[in-house]
């Protein structure tokens, strides 16, 4: 028997306080306690490798609340405490401090942890992350005009610093193991437009980049390639994607994959338990498992659950999608970009582009796009829409951008 | 205050349900022609994380922010949906000779 008044939501960063905010929002008037390892209210995380690490925005500029609207709020938030255990059967958590808080409904919002890059053992002052605020600032103050970045990872995180440090007037050299850029996440035709933009703005990029060994006393002076390469270096960042955060999932009994399994109400194996954002693995229609890493995933996991916590019962059924920014250059996504698919390119003004993911009925699955500025999003919304309403679309003249993106999505309500 | 009438634009340099940038004297606003061609103008950012609202979608009365997918009526500004949640300021619009006229100084609602 469940007998505890809160609502507690381990991880105070997007989804968990978008979670918290989304109880108040609907009117819950009990209990809400937020505990998180970092000391800052939660924020929106994109911002930390494009306009905070420039130094154009400050954390309040990214944070969820405001320090009033938080104080007005009425939740408690538990900043730098780690919970060490979840006990499903009493509807209990512990602290790190020893003590035990209950609740009523749970919602894990851990996030995930930098996967870090193996230094055998050696501690190196100059080898930065990046997935906190704090780890955004201690990067900034190193990055002045002349500074010597070497990137490991060719992915969102290592581009978009290269991006903002070359903005800063920094020596960038990115290395990717892989044969192109951002693989995991993008078609060849967009990890084609950012290496040529990346190399366009003095970049060095090496692709299928092996480290042989790492040479420094303290900090790292240089990296060593298989190819024989030595690239020497001030700093240096390794974004090589992240690890969920499950240790407390799988010590509870949870069902976990690579994520901790949600079913469509993102409720875990395991009652009045939820979980959403980084650390959230659901099923989708077709079946499969997936784990989303993103802005959009997280403000609406975390907002889906609070209302699910509190006894509605909505699916979870948002199109995913996700934004990337370089330079005076945005890329967008959203949708399923399906390697089977059936894709069609619209050519964009400014080198910009859009790719449509079609099934074999005609039906847009995805679409993915380039160009200058946030140009990209108007097409990459109409798409969404056109995802969501599955109307069948004419496969000769899609190519053409004389054929309205938005005429198809009005015919198809007509 | 008096009215401040400025230029924005010929009334055809907006399309159909649609958005321009438009700035002057260190503000920035986003006009909008409605699909019966009526014209309105706000704030040229978005209030959740001061994006230009000149990229987004128009459909209808509402813009949504090409970022985070916040939305505005922009006939009235209101906030339709989080992470949006403080309303755009909205400005006079009319149309004179053709041309498209904003008030920096006009109190929308």
């Amino acid at each position: 028997m469940n007998q505890h008044e809160a609502m507690l939501i381990v991880g105070a960063g997007h989804a968990g306080g978008r979670a918290a905010l989304t109880l108040r929002e609907s009117g819950f008037t009990g209990p809400v306690v937020l505990i998180g390892d970092e000391s800052h209210l939660p924020y929106e995380r994109p911002p930390l490798s494009k306009a905070l690490l420039k130094g154009e925005s400050s954390l309040q500029d990214c944070s969820l609340f405001s320090e009033a609207s938080f104080m007005a709020s009425g939740i408690e938030h538990r900043s730098g405490v780690r919970v060490t255990g979840i006990d499903a059967e009493r509807h209990q958590v512990t602290l790190d401090s020893g003590v035990t808080l209950g609740y009523r409904q749970l919602l894990l919002a851990m996030g995930g942890t930098s996967r870090s890059l193996d230094f055998s053992g050696r501690q190196f002052s100059n080898v930065h992350y990046l997935r906190t605020f704090d780890e955004a600032i201690g990067l900034q103050q190193r990055l002045k005009p002349g500074t010597r970045l070497l990137v490991v990872g060719g992915g969102f995180i290592g581009l978009e610093v290269a991006s903002t440090a070359r903005d800063r007037g920094c020596e960038v050299t990115v290395l990717e193991a892989g044969p192109r850029l951002a693989a995991r996440a993008l078609p060849e035709r967009l990890s084609d437009a950012l290496l040529t933009l990346h190399r366009r703005k003095g970049v060095m990029i090496h692709l299928g980049a092996q480290i042989e060994g790492i040479q420094g006393e303290g900090r790292v002076d240089s990296v060593h390639l298989v190819s024989g390469e030595r690239v020497m270096c001030d700093e240096l960042l390794v974004g090589i994607g992240m690890q969920p955060n499950l240790e407390l999932a799988r010590a509870a009994g949870l069902a976990t994959g690579s994520g901790i399994r949600v079913d469509r109400f993102l409720q875990t194996s395991a009652p009045d338990i939820y979980a959403a954002g980084d650390v959230c693995e659901f099923q989708r229609s077709d079946g499969e498992f997936h784990r989303q890493e993103t802005w959009r995933n997280a403000e609406a996991q975390g907002r889906l659950a609070a209302l699910n916590m509190l006894g509605q019962r909505q699916v979870f059924s948002t199109v995913p999608g996700f934004w990337s920014d370089h330079y005076e250059f945005g890329l967008q996504t959203v949708g399923t970009l399906a390697p089977n698919a059936c894709v069609i390119e619209r050519e964009l003004a400014d080198a910009g582009f859009l790719l449509l993911y079609l099934d074999s009925t005609a039906r847009l699955q995805g679409a993915s796009g380039w160009g200058i500025g946030n140009s990209i999003a108007k097409d990459i919304k109409l798409c969404e829409r056109l995802i969501e309403s599955q109307v069948v679309l004419p496969l000769d003249s899609l190519a053409h951008v004389s054929v309205s993106l938005k005429g198809l999505l009005r015919g198809a309500h007509a | 205050m008096s009215n401040q009438w400025v230029e924005v634009c010929h009334v055809d340099e907006i399309d159909e349900e649609d958005v321009i940038r438009f700035d002057h004297q260190q503000k920035t606003y986003a006009v909008y022609r409605s699909h019966n061609s009526e014209y309105f103008a706000t704030d040229g950012l978005c209030t959740h994380e001061k994006i230009h609202l000149a990229d987004g979608l128009v459909m209808d009365f509402i813009i949504e922010c090409p970022k985070h997918n916040g939305r505005f009526d922009y006939r009235n500004g209101k906030a339709l949906n989080a992470p949006a949640c403080i309303n755009l300021k909205t400005y006079p619009v009319k149309v004179e000779g053709g041309m498209v006229l904003l008030d920096t100084q006009g109190s929308g609602v």
